[in-house]
C-alpha cells in the first residue's frame, strides 16, 4: 500500500481538542466531524487540503482525550496518513483499531517541509520526499499490529475470532 | 527478576506467571467504561457485530456525564443511545442525570473499582483508578466495543517509571500540586506509553482523594496508567464501598524501572499550569494574572475534600466583582455531603453558581464557556487551546485552594495573598 500527497505541517503536542474541538462532539457523524478537522490548530485547514494529503507533525501527536472522533475526523477529511515524531498512546491505538495509517518517523517528521509532496510505502516503511528526493525509513509495525491492519482493524479481527 | 505492581496485575489478567515490558498480551477485563461521547460510537460498532449479549452485563459501566443534563437535542440523542442500549442488554450500571457523577469520581465512590482490578475506559482519564491499586487505562471507542463483546483487550506491557515523594507538604500544597510538579518536571510526553508509580512517605500520608487527583493526571504526562500501592487507607476506602474480595499486588524490591525520580516535597509550593499545556507550571504566588472565571470541580478536583478546601478559603468572603465563580460537585453524593456540611452556604455567600454534577465547562461542553480573550482558573486537568471555549481563551490549572483564593482576588494568587 502506498500514499502520495502534499504535506501539511504541525508542531509538538497537537492534542485531540485541536484536532476536533469538544464543541462538535455532540455528534458522531464522520462527515460533520470532518468539517472541523484540525480547526483549533489551523482554522482554514479543511479549506486548504485535497484528498490524499498528509499530516506531518512533531512529538506526542494526538495527546489528550481518548475521543475516536479525532482519527475519524482526520480519516473522513481524506487525509491519507499522519506521520509524526511520536504519537500519544490512545491516539495511536485508535488509529490502528480503525485503520487510519500512521507512522512514527522522527527524522522525516523533523525535516520534511510544508508543501512538499511525499510518497509513503507502508509495506517497507519507506518515505520519499519527492520535492527533495530524500528517502527516510519509518519504524515498522510489530507483527501483532501488522496482523491487526491486515485483518482490517480491531472489529474485523474480533469478527473472525468470534466467527461471526 | 522482580515485577512492578503494573506488571503483576497485567500478568494475572493475561493468565501468565510473568510479563515484561514491551510484551503484547491479551488481558481479561474486570470492568469496561464508556461515556456519552465515546460510548455512542462503541455501541454502534458493537451492534454491527450482531451479538445477542454483552460479555458481562455487570461489568460494563455507562456514564452520561459530559453534556448532561442534556445540553441540546444532539446530546440528548447521544444519551438516548446509551439508555436504549442499557435497557436492551440489561446493563446494570447506567448513570444519567440525577444519579450521575463525573465518571472518574463516580466509579471509585460506588466501589466499582478497587485494588488489583484490570479496567479499561473509553475516556483518557480512566487512569484515575490506579489510586486504588488497580491497573486502569484509557482506550478508544473501538476498543470499548470489542471489550463489550469479548471481555478482553490487547495491551503492550508498559515500562514503569517510579516517582518517590518524601517530606512534609507545605501549606495549601495538595495532590494536584504534586502531579503538576511531576508533569512540569518530565513534560507532557515525559511518561509516554509508560506506567507511573507513585510512592514515598508523602504518598502514604496522602488521602485517597489526593491520590485519585494524582493518578487522574498521569495521562497528562503521556502515561498509560498511574498507580499507587494498596495500603490501610485503600483497604478502608474500598471495603466501605464494596464487599468484593480485592487482590492486593505490590511491586517487588528488585522490580525494574525505566527511570526513578525523587522529589523533596518541602520545596514544592502551590502551582499553576499556564496555557496551553499542563507542563507549563509556575508558582501561584506572585503570579497576578487577571482572570474572568473560576471553575472548581471535575474528575480531578470535584470531590468532597476539594470542596471543603475551597470553602475554607471562601468562608466569609466574596468572589471579586469581575469573577464568575462556578462550583460543580463531581457526584450526587458529593453534592449531598457538601450541602449537609453547609459548604453551599459559604459558596452562595461568595456569589458562586453551584451546578448539578456534570463535566460541563471542563471540556468546553456547557455551563461556563469562555469568550475570546477570557481567562479561567480551573481545578480541572487540561488547559489546551480552546479547551473551555473560544480558541482565543485561556485555562490555568490549579488546586481548589488556589482557585478559590484567585476567585476572591480576581487574579491568580497564592491563598496567603488574600489574608
Ligand atoms: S471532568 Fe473533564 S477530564 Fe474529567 S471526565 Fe469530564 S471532561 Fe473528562
Amino acid at each position: 500500500m502506498k500514499s502520495t500527497g502534499k504535506v501539511w505541517k504541525f508542531g509538538n503536542d497537537i492534542n485531540t481538542d485541536e484536532i476536533i474541538p469538544a464543541r462538535y462532539l455532540n455528534v458522531s457523524d464522520p462527515k460533520e466531524l470532518a468539517k472541523h478537522c484540525m480547526e483549533d490548530a489551523d482554522p482554514d485547514f479543511i479549506k486548504k487540503i485535497s484528498a490524499g494529503d498528509i499530516i506531518v507533525a512533531g512529538k506526542n501527536f494526538g495527546c489528550g482525550s481518548s475521543r475516536e472522533h479525532a482519527p475519524i475526523a482526520i480519516k473522513s477529511a481524506n487525509i491519507s496518513c499522519v506521520l509524526a515524531e511520536s504519537f500519544a498512546r490512545i491516539f495511536y491505538r485508535n488509529c490502528l483499531n480503525m485503520g487510519l495509517p500512521i507512522l512514527e518517523a522522527p527524522e522525516a517528521a523533523k525535516e520534511i517541509k510544508e508543501g512538499n509532496t511525499i510518497e509513503i510505502n507502508f509495506d517497507n516503511g519507506e518515505i520519499t520526499d519527492k520535492t527533495t528526493g530524500k528517502v527516510y525509513k519509518a519504524k515498522p509495525f510489530p507483527p501483532f499490529m501488522q496482523d491487526l491492519i491486515a485483518k482490517g482493524g480491531l472489529m474485523n479481527k474480533i469478527r473472525s475470532e468470534l466467527s461471526l | 527478576m522482580g515485577m512492578t505492581i503494573t506488571e503483576k496485575i497485567l500478568a494475572a489478567h493475561a493468565g501468565k506467571k510473568t510479563v515484561s515490558p514491551g510484551e503484547l498480551i491479551e488481558a481479561k477485563l474486570d470492568l469496561v467504561l464508556g461515556n456519552d461521547i465515546t460510548a455512542p460510537i462503541a455501541i454502534k460498532e458493537f451492534r454491527e457485530l450482531g451479538l445477542k449479549k454483552v460479555f458481562d452485563k455487570k461489568k460494563i459501566v455507562l456514564v452520561a456525564d459530559h453534556f448532561t443534563p442534556n445540553k441540546d437535542i444532539q446530546s440528548a440523542e447521544q444519551v438516548k443511545l446509551l439508555r436504549d442500549f442499557s435497557r436492551e442488554f440489561g446493563i446494570i450500571h447506567f448513570y444519567d442525570t440525577g444519579r450521575v457523577g463525573v465518571e472518574h469520581a463516580l466509579l471509585p465512590e460506588l466501589g466499582l473499582v478497587g485494588p488489583g482490578m484490570c479496567v479499561i475506559g473509553a475516556d483518557s482519564h480512566t487512569c484515575t483508578y490506579g489510586a486504588l491499586g488497580a491497573f486502569s487505562t484509557g482506550v478508544g471507542s473501538t476498543d470499548m466495543a470489542a471489550a463489550m463483546a469479548t471481555g478482553k483487550t490487547w495491551f503492550k506491557v508498559p515500562e514503569s517509571m517510579k516517582f518517590i515523594f518524601n517530606g512534609k507538604l507545605n501549606q495549601y500544597v495538595t495532590g494536584k500540586d504534586l502531579i503538576l510538579h511531576t508533569i512540569g518536571d518530565i513534560g507532557v510526553d515525559g511518561a509516554l506509553y509508560k506506567a507511573m508509580e507513585f510512592t514515598g512517605s508523602t504518598i502514604s500520608g496522602l488521602s485517597i482523594e489526593g491520590r485519585l487527583t494524582m493518578a487522574n493526571m498521569a495521562i497528562e504526562a503521556g502515561g498509560k496508567n498511574g498507580i499507587f500501592k494498596t495500603d490501610k487507607k485503600t483497604i478502608q476506602y474500598s471495603s466501605e464501598r464494596s464487599n468484593k474480595n480485592y487482590k492486593v499486588y505490590e511491586s517487588d524490591k528488585d522490580a525494574v524501572y525505566a527511570e526513578i525520580r525523587e522529589y523533596d516535597t518541602t520545596k514544592i509550593e502551590p502551582l499553576v499550569a499556564f496555557p496551553h499545556l499542563p507542563e507549563k507550571t509556575k508558582p501561584a504566588r506572585g503570579s497576578g494574572v487577571k482572570i474572568d472565571q473560576v471553575v472548581i470541580g471535575s474528575c480531578t478536583n470535584g470531590r468532597i475534600e476539594d470542596l471543603r478546601l475551597a470553602a475554607k478559603i471562601l468562608k466569609g468572603k466574596k468572589a471579586h466583582k469581575d469573577i464568575r465563580l462556578i462550583v460543580i460537585p463531581a457526584t450526587q453524593a458529593v453534592y449531598a455531603q457538601a450541602m449537609k456540611e453547609g459548604l453551599f452556604d459559604i459558596f452562595l455567600r461568595a456569589e458562586a453558581a453551584i451546578s448539578t454534577p456534570t463535566c460541563g465547562p471542563c471540556l468546553g461542553g456547557h455551563m461556563g464557556i469562555l469568550a475570546k480573550g477570557e481567562r479561567c482558573v480551573a481545578t480541572t486537568n487540561r488547559n489546551f487551546v480552546g479547551r473551555m471555549g473560544h480558541p482565543g481563551s485561556e485555562v490555568y490549572l490549579a488546586n481548589p485552594a488556589v482557585a478559590a483564593a484567585s476567585a476572591v482576588a480576581g487574579k491568580i494568587v497564592h491563598p496567603d495573598e488574600i489574608k
